[in-house]
């Protein structure tokens, strides 16, 4: 297993929180503002807010994650795990030329690529000297993207990274994160759309007030939903209006 | 960029001024001339003399080289120590931030010209030490503009995402902390320049600054007003210079922020 997370528990907003994601394996997560979604990605990813604790056990390619050292953390953020956040906008140093952002976690991590080529992965080729504030918001998720797959993450976590942007933007990040993401990265998709899953998503996890109330394959989920809260959000939903 | 070239001219008048006065001055700066007191605009001395027969240029020229001293060393010191010090105040845990901040209350409640004499009493009078004590009363304005900064630059989602692209402590606050900072600090830079310029002048005059005969602005400035009624051209002399200097320097950081502001850069 990639990911194994077991009782994962974040004071009492996140509680008993336990999935798995195997190798290549594409997961959603998804449910209403203040459920908790982002703050199971922030613990595994060991950045939650000092304030905040986690308990539990997160283990990413057998080493446990929650209670490890920052320097070993730091060691591994960015390389074997990663994340794309929801606001492209402020996601990006605006006083930092974007070329050099993006090198950035290869400089860190030992594996240089050139700027170029990790633009012209994510389709912006010489975009490489111009700052964040000369992008559009699809383009710097475009930058945001080529940052978090620049070491090729055994995990990526992606954190509502659609959300901000429109429509026809939404499903050109869509389409780059399926084919850019390397076939044996996992991914764990955090979004409240529910098409958003259903295009990405083998295997999708429903979350309700801190705890995972459903979990099963995307078509399961979404087509015979068990929850009375997964059937709420599916009638909330324009999906099969979409269809 | 109007106002970087201006600044610019401003401060490069002065440094101008300060490198060719080791090389040549119209007069002894210093040399007393009692034949040639008190001469107005114009005539032998562009500027006049002073109630001592003085060359006003000359006296201007030599004071440039103390005022850009007095600056770069009260600056310097304040800027040097006060933002890291910020810096460290505002990414480390809440306890240890206000640590350091509440020790830089303690040393912003001491007043400045106050710290400055006692150094002068302690250490010997001069412009080295007052301005030591000029710097070191001001690193608690730098430390409290670098941790406000800070914190506001701490919170946004590229800091997260550094952070989880395994960037170190030390990597965020030198690559992404100090530079999205820099322009509140060169402004504050430039306003601690005037301040400092401003403090020497008033040292001088205590007699805890530059000693006579080494000409300074401020203490040319204090000399005049003895003779202001009947002489404004003594206190006005000096009195633009220093105000070129602080205009120059004030106008120069204000357009280097434009300037290194991407943002900002983009609309000038």
């Amino acid at each position: 297993m990639t990911l194994s997370v077991t009782g994962l528990r974040v004071s009492s907003l996140v509680r008993d929180v336990s999935f798995e994601i195997g190798a290549g394996a594409r997961v959603g997560l998804i449910g209403e503002s203040g459920s908790g979604k982002s703050l199971t990605a922030l613990a595994i990813m060991g950045l939650l807010p000092d304030e905040l604790h986690a308990s539990g056990s997160v283990r990413l390619n057998g080493h446990e994650l929650l209670g490890s050292s920052e320097k070993d953390l730091s060691r591994r953020r960015g390389d074997e795990l990663a994340m794309v956040f929801q606001e492209p906008m402020t996601a990006l140093n605006p006083a930092m030329r974007v070329g050099r952002q993006v090198t950035e976690p290869g400089r860190i991590h030992g594996r240089r690529r050139s700027a170029e080529e990790l633009l012209d992965a994510v389709g912006l080729p010489g975009t490489a000297r111009a700052y964040p504030h000369q992008l559009s918001g699809g383009q710097r998720q475009r930058v945001v993207l080529a940052m978090a797959l620049a070491n090729e993450p055994s995990l990526l976590i992606c954190d509502e990274p659609t959300t901000a942007l429109d429509v026809t933007v939404q499903a050109q990040i869509l389409s780059l994160i399926k084919t850019s993401l390397p076939a044996e990265s996992a991914l764990l998709f955090i979004t409240h759309d529910l098409a958003v899953v259903a295009s990405v998503c083998e295997r999708v996890l429903v979350m309700l007030d801190g705890e995972i109330v459903e979990a099963g394959s995307t078509r399961e989920v979404l087509t015979s939903p068990k929850h009375e809260y997964t059937r709420k959000l599916l009638d909330a939903s324009d999906l099969e209006a979409r269809r | 960029m109007r106002n970087l070239v201006i600044g610019g001219v401003l401060v490069g008048l002065v440094v101008l001024a300060a490198v060719l006065s080791f090389f040549w001055t119209p007069f002894d700066p210093v040399r007393v001339d009692a034949a040639h007191r008190l001469l107005g605009f114009g005539g032998s001395n562009l500027f006049g003399t002073d109630k001592f027969g003085r060359d006003l240029l000359s006296q201007i020229m030599v004071g440039a080289r103390t005022t850009l001293y007095v600056g770069v060393v009260a600056v310097g010191i304040a800027a040097v120590i006060g933002t890291p010090l910020g810096i460290l105040a505002g990414m480390s845990p809440r306890w240890l931030g206000e640590f350091v901040m509440r020790v830089n209350d303690l040393v912003l409640a001491f007043p400045a010209l106050l710290l400055a004499i006692m150094f002068g009493a302690v250490f010997g009078a001069d412009t080295l030490t007052a301005m030591v004590a000029i710097g070191i009363a001001t690193i608690p304005s730098f430390a409290r503009i670098a941790r406000s900064g800070t914190l506001q630059v701490m919170s946004t989602e590229f800091v997260l995402a550094a952070r989880a692209g395994g960037r170190s402590r030390l990597t965020i606050a030198v690559r992404h902390v100090l530079p999205n900072i820099s322009g509140l600090l060169i402004v504050q830079a430039s306003v601690s320049f005037a301040i400092a310029v401003l403090a020497e002048a008033a040292l001088s005059f205590l007699g805890f600054g530059t000693r006579p005969p080494t000409p300074s602005w401020g203490r040319m400035l204090q000399e005049s007003q003895e003779l202001l009624t009947v002489q404004p051209r003594l206190a006005l002399v000096p009195g633009i210079a220093i105000a070129v200097a602080v205009l120059g320097f004030n106008l120069l950081g204000d357009g280097l922020r434009d300037r290194l502001d991407p943002r900002l850069a983009a609309r000038v």
